[in-house]
């Protein structure tokens, strides 16, 4: 256990960074602050780099390092467990962030919160380690919160901007309706298993495949199906699947980086690492499973569609994240939980790239982030050109890059599987790549090729800190701290997946952590397909994915670049479909009337009817009131008079004493 | 014949006469402290009554109390009701209500 020690190396380290920026943010120069950050997390990626190492080997720890505390008989600690799961999402978590910081030193150069955002950025990093090493699910729920707060700061970062307040509050409200369900999830196993550690529930669970947990009155519900649901539904809030899926969108109010860190390679991924993790768990339960694979479904497909509206670079990416979420997703409910672990680490790549890419673009740009006035910036940013073209293809799923072995993986695994509901979600992801690879080369077009749009006078409508070019200015490549970070995530996004998929998927490396039931055979039998990466690629052509793919990019290219005026047709037409589409479905609109609406109706319901009427009206005006009258009643007996106060005494014992003596005489009965 | 039932019913009629003076009387405050002797008196009455009747001295022995009380009250009571004089000018007893809050 030669790296035992570097565990503890690995969430500190960024913590560390985190304070140091954050605490003394004030006092310490800029170049201190990011300093900090980046040696912490280029430690906690140089000590991820070794545990992988070491895994690899057969090395591995789970157990308890630290005990937080003890209550009757259940102990709850700080443990880690490192397996091959969790060092393969260390690494990319940590590898990520180590490029997201660097080229934040670029990309916030000019900002006045640029040690804050360093101390969160690094928080972060520190917060999703701990989720991802943890080995309970207490401090699994503490990792999942505390990533959902600096989510919240980050989405919020610019919190004089009213919208980016909002979206960070909104960010913040439906995490909470999912983590809600993840809460119940835990309490639900607590409640049967009695305890909170994975390796300890994951060998209960077997016993308790036939439990059932009474929910509706008497009908019993299958207890593990149950808890399945519940914790799927947090990771649905925090990998925003629809219908929880509308914060993301708005969380591109915050910096892009952020965007490039949280909202696309790592934070919202922890779900699909949550449900990776809880397979043991998962397989027991044909129903959730079953559930996991449509929600995902429905995501990937109906995301991808929204995508194709947007015409803000930075939602355009955002909506393809929900959409590439919801192929990992579906890829879960298939079991096909290394395939999803497989996308999610491609995925980290491309779309980080993608996303520090349109950053590139944006500062570039001067902060125009509008694709309908960007438009052959190949030329003038050459770097952030080549590199946003790789992730495209990545994303697009083109062979021998990344992103067509994840993605074919999975739509392999989801046909393969014998689930309800994989028919409809085989359909909706094999759709989805033909609406992926549109979306993804209509957002390249629009802004690497085509007409130069940005010389074209604005007025700016929002107000933000744009400027817009004049004659003879152009856009430019940023800073090398910028373009470095770029070229580093191009790398993996290019070999990743020719050089991880036979490991990954079928070398068996998850196969200590990830755990199928024989009855889930659908990895196995893409195996079964599978020879090796080379032949994959080439054997491509013969599938309707290939096909699929190349009709996308054809036709954005004949839409965008060919003959733009059709699209600027449709758009003006307007019309029922494109309406809907830009309105995201109506959820937010829905959402708005009927939780919001619904909030605030009952509220001043219950300030009208309750607050004024019972407790001001009632309570406090009513004993008011009463005191009042009674007082009046009482005041007129209070006359002063000796003879009517002796009149009342006389009178008064006069009646004592006849009550008495009737009672005695037995006239009355009392 | 004089039984006891005719001292007590002298002493219930004693005790009722002195009451009512107390509040049927709405002029002089001196009536109120003679009406007071009189109830005093009734239960001196019933006192030697039931002293007689159960042929005990402790009843009568208790008259003699009474009756000490008794005088140092309307001694205290008349030097109360001069000073209220010569404060308010007045004993008229519906004059009096200081005592209404």
């Amino acid at each position: 256990m030669g790296t035992q020690g570097l565990y503890w190396l690995v969430p500190l380290a960024p913590l560390f960074g985190a304070l140091v920026a954050g605490v003394f943010c004030r006092v310490i120069s800029r170049r201190i602050a990011g300093s900090a950050c980046i040696l912490g997390v280029a430690v906690a990626f140089a000590a991820s780099v070794a545990i992988f190492l070491d895994v690899r080997e057969g090395g591995g720890f789970d157990g308890i390092v630290y005990t937080w505390l003890v209550s009757d008989e259940s102990v709850f600690g700080i443990g880690f467990l490192i397996d091959p799961l969790t060092s393969a999402m260390m690494l990319i978590v940590t590898f990520v962030s180590l490029a997201v910081h660097i080229y934040a030193i670029g990309y916030m150069r000019d900002d006045p919160g640029y040690n804050r955002f360093f101390s969160y950025i690094a928080l972060f990093t520190f917060s999703m380690l701990m989720l991802v090493m943890s080995n309970n699910f207490l401090q699994l729920f503490f990792g999942w919160e505390a990533v959902g707060l600096v989510s919240y700061l980050l989405i919020g970062f610019w919190h004089d901007r009213p919208s980016a307040a909002e979206a960070g509050m909104k960010a913040f409200l439906v995490n909470r309706v999912g983590d809600f369900g993840f809460v119940l999830g835990i309490g639900l196993i607590f409640a049967h298993f009695g305890t909170l550690d994975y390796t300890s529930v994951f060998n209960l669970a077997e016993k308790y495949r036939d439990a059932v947990v009474p929910l509706f009155g008497s009908s019993g519900f299958p207890l593990v199906s149950v808890i399945c649901i519940m914790l799927f539904v947090g990771a649905m809030g925090k990998s925003a699947q629809m219908p929880f899926h509308v914060w993301l969108p708005e969380s591109m109010e915050g910096p892009t980086p952020i965007s490039a860190l949280i909202h696309a390679a790592t934070m919202v991924t922890a779900g699909i690492f949550m449900v990776a993790r809880m397979s043991p768990l998962f397989e027991l339960s044909e129903t959730a499973l079953s559930f996991v694979m449509v929600v995902g479904a429905s995501t990937a497909l109906f995301m991808g569609f929204l995508s194709i509206v947007q015409t803000d670079i930075k939602r355009v990416i955002a909506f393809s994240t929900l959409s590439q979420l919801g192929y990992m997703t579906a890829a879960l409910g298939a079991s096909a939980y290394s395939a999803a672990i497989f996308h999610l680490m491609t995925h980290a790549f491309f779309k980080a790239l993608l996303f520090l890419a349109a950053g590139s673009v944006i500062i570039g740009m001067r902060h125009e982030q509008d694709i309908r006035y960007m438009g052959g910036l190949r030329k003038y940013m050459p770097v952030t050109g080549v590199t946003a073209l790789i992730g495209s293809l990545a994303l697009a799923g083109v062979p021998f890059l990344s992103g067509f072995y994840s993605k074919d993986s999975i739509i392999e695994a989801v046909r393969m599987s014998e689930i309800p509901g994989s028919g409809f979600a085989g359909f909706s992801l094999l759709t989805g790549v033909f609406v992926t690879a549109f979306y993804t080369f209509r957002l390249y077009f629009l802004v690497f090729h085509g007409r130069e749009r940005f010389f074209a006078a604005r007025g700016k409508q929002d107000g933000m800190h744009a400027h817009g070019f004049s004659r003879g200015q152009a856009p430019e490549e940023p800073p090398w701290t910028m373009t470095a970070p770029l070229i580093v995530l191009a790398i993996p996004s290019v070999i990743a997946g020719y050089l991880f998929i036979e490991p990954m998927l079928f070398g068996g490396f998850f196969h200590k952590a990830i755990v199928t039931a024989d009855s889930h055979p659908a990895m196995e039998r893409v195996f079964g397909h599978f020879s090796s990466p080379l032949e994959m690629a080439l054997k491509a052509p013969g599938s309707a994915i290939f096909w699929l793919t190349a009709a996308g990019i054809l036709l954005a290219w004949f839409l965008y670049l060919a003959r733009p005026a059709i699209p600027a047709a449709i758009r003006a037409r307007g019309g029922v479909l494109l309406e809907f589409l830009e309105n995201g479905y109506y959820f937010d609109r829905f959402y708005a009337a009927v939780f919001c609406g619904g909030a605030r109706l009952l509220g001043k319901g219950l300030w009208k009817a309750g607050d004024s009427g019972i407790i001001d009206g009632l309570f406090v005006g009513g004993s008011v009131r009463a005191v009042c009258r009674i007082a009046g009643l009482l005041r007129s007996l209070q006359s002063g008079h000796l003879a009517r106060y002796a009149f009342s005494m006389a009178a008064g014992i006069c009646a004592i004493f006849s009550l008495w003596f009737f009672i005695h005489m037995n006239w009355i009965k009392p | 014949m004089l039984t006891l039932s005719h001292y007590l019913i002298l002493g219930a009629i004693l005790f009722m006469t002195g009451v009512a003076g107390i509040f049927i009387n709405r002029k002089n405050l001196i009536i109120v402290l003679m009406s007071i002797e009189l109830v005093l008196l009734a239960v001196s009455t019933n006192f030697i009554a039931f002293s007689h009747y159960l042929q005990t001295m402790a009843g009568q022995i208790f008259v003699f109390f009474i009756l000490t009380v008794a005088a140092a009250e309307s001694a205290i009571g008349l030097a109360i009701l001069i000073v209220l004089f010569r404060s308010r000018k007045s004993i008229h007893v519906d004059d009096l209500d200081c005592l209404k809050g």
